[in-house]
């Protein structure tokens, strides 16, 4: 039920997203969605691809740092409210949430995927569970050609 | 002593040493560097044993030319018989110690006889003296007063000049000019960078100090241009002064009104230039390493002292009719050593406290910067698979870690900025770990 995401390293600077990007298109590599976040000196480019070790390797035998954790995407009602009532259901849980981002494969019959990075991410995936939230499958989530 | 209080403006006679036909100067040399030779080949064993294994006695010693016979002292043999032994007197003769950082944890403790810290006021008299400073003239002391020497030596030199010292000591930038306005301050004792920082916010604040005539500016490199700068946005005579703790703290040299190299205060302290590589003594002009022996110490006299500060002697003479030859001024080391903001940093305690946080040494590189006339330290950490996280707020607390880390083994603040693996430049052999872009 958990997703593996790669994260990669980069300095705030022009050109920094342009090498990752050229070395996965060279090895053959979808980027199916990714994010990124940024402080005034780094950012943290996080993304998903079908294969992510592959991809770790291609990129650190580019010399870049990259690593593979595990996110959760959870299925939400493209409808206003939606996602609310899921961070509802998280809060109550008390779980941590690192960060999030949408998974950006944009309609599935009326439902958005969100990335949810948990600080725990198999205490999540039960609570999630137990609160009736639908945590999709990596199959669905990566088989999906037009994703 | 009493007659060191010259009218103001005229010949201050604690100056007289400064204009000895050089003849004179080196038989007053040749006879306390004898003296000292044995005085610390009686008291020092260090010194003993480097001596007796070149053969050598202090009736070895019998011209001036004979001290390239001596062995060389260095930081390291300081620290290594840390806390005390180097001292050529006992403890009931020590008056005084001071302490400056070392590339370890431990300080380099340095000490001195009440005939010693005459000597140092003596020469910071002298100093003054050179700067144009005299009786009636109101000194505002900005060096930090406590183990470094810059404070204390400063303050007891004004004093004995007859001048009227103010002992406020480092930071605090608003309070120092309130002080400098109000107090009617004409001469003012700070690191060259701090001075610029205190011009800007005075300009910011609206502060005049128009009757701020000189500025004895040490314990950091500057260079000429900076000294155009300061002169022409303060009206201001600025002068370099040089001393290191090791030798005695400031007054070891001091530009005069030429303000065309140092005048080393010779007959205390004796220079010589060497090749850095081969310890070779280099003649006048040449450009190397400079060596000082003390002739007048007695708690801790220095023999050969490498001060791996890179310079050359000029012997001409100096239109201010003053005998003493002169150094050029020092824009930069003969090791990888650096001094920001008056402390001595070495890469390896850099290193130290990258390892502390890391665990594993990560390349780093040391950027120094001037900004606003602040010098800044920069250390930039490329970023390892161990440490790296896909949470910022991970990344930053190692940022603050690395930071805290420095500033624990440095006492300074430096910003850490972390970058992509494989961007620092690798060289071969000797790694360019320090970027010095602060244009001395
Ligand atoms: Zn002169």
């Amino acid at each position: 039920m958990k997703l593996q995401q790669l994260s990669l390293f980069m300095e705030n600077k022009p050109g920094s997203l342009r090498a990752p990007c050229e070395a996965l298109a060279a090895a053959g590599i979808d980027l199916l969605t990714m994010s990124l976040a940024d402080t005034s000196s780094f950012g943290i480019l996080r993304f998903i691809v079908r294969d992510p070790e592959r991809a770790r390797q291609v990129l650190e035998s580019a010399g870049m740092v990259a690593r593979v954790s595990e996110v959760v995407t959870v299925e939400v009602e493209n409808k206003p409210g939606g996602l609310a009532k899921v961070l509802a259901a998280i809060d109550a849980a008390g779980l941590g949430v690192e960060y999030m981002y949408d998974f950006g494969a944009a309609s599935r019959g009326g439902k958005a995927a969100i990335i949810f990075r948990f600080e725990d991410p198999d205490a999540a995936l039960a609570v999630l569970q137990a609160a009736g939230v639908r945590v999709m499958s990596s199959e669905e989530l990566l088989s999906d050609g037009k994703a | 002593m009493s007659t060191w209080n010259d009218p103001p403006g005229g010949f201050h006679s604690v100056s007289a040493p400064d204009y000895l036909p050089r003849p004179q100067l080196a038989g007053v040399q040749l006879q306390r560097l004898q003296s000292v030779v044995t005085r610390a080949y009686d008291r020092v064993a260090l010194f003993r044993s480097r001596m007796q294994e070149r053969g050598l006695t202090p009736a070895s010693i019998a011209s001036l030319a004979d001290i390239a016979r001596l062995p060389f002292t260095v930081k390291t043999d300081l620290r290594d018989t840390y806390p005390f032994g180097l001292f050529a007197s006992p403890m009931e003769e020590i008056v005084r110690l001071h302490a400056s950082s070392g590339t370890t944890g431990k300080p380099i403790v340095v000490a001195y006889t009440q005939a010693d810290l005459d000597v140092w006021s003596e020469v910071m008299v002298r100093s003054f003296a050179a700067c144009g400073i005299h009786r009636g003239d109101v000194i505002q002391n900005a060096y930090g007063y406590g183990l470094f020497t810059g404070g204390l030596g400063m303050h007891y030199g004004g004093e004995m000049l007859g001048a009227t010292v103010i002992p406020i000591s480092g930071g605090n930038t608003e309070r120092q000019l309130m002080v400098m306005a109000d107090f009617g301050v004409t001469a003012l004792c700070c690191t060259p960078s701090y001075f610029l920082h205190l011009l800007e916010s005075a300009k910011e604040m609206k502060i005049d100090f128009s009757r701020l005539r000189v500025g004895v500016f040490g314990a950091e490199p500057w260079s000429d241009s900076m000294r155009d700068r300061i002169e022409q946005e303060s009206s201001i005579k600025a002068y370099d002064i040089y001393g290191l703790s090791e030798i005695i703290g400031p007054g070891v040299g001091v530009e005069c009104s030429e303000q065309r190299g140092l005048h080393i205060f010779e007959d205390h302290f004796y220079p010589e230039i060497i090749d850095p590589e081969t310890g070779d003594v280099l003649p006048d002009g040449s450009e190397g390493e400079l060596v000082l022996t003390t002739l007048s110490k007695e708690a801790m006299p220095m023999i050969r002292y490498r001060t791996r500060d890179v310079t050359s002697i000029i012997a001409e003479p100096c239109a201010c009719g003053r005998t003493l030859r002169r150094i050029r001024r020092i824009g930069r080391r003969s090791d990888d050593m650096f001094i920001i903001r008056g402390v001595n940093v070495f890469p390896s305690q850099v290193e130290t406290a990258l390892l502390r946080v890391e665990g594993t040494l990560p390349h780093y590189q040391i950027v120094l910067t001037r900004e606003v006339g602040l010098d800044q330290m920069e250390v930039k950490v490329e970023v390892t698979p161990e440490v790296f996280s896909d949470e910022i707020r991970k990344l930053e607390a190692l940022q603050h870690q690395l930071e805290a880390s420095i500033e624990n083994i440095l006492g300074l603040r430096v910003k850490v900025t972390l970058v992509e693996p494989r961007t620092l430049a690798r060289s071969e052999g000797k790694a360019r770990r320090v970027t010095d872009l602060r244009n001395v």
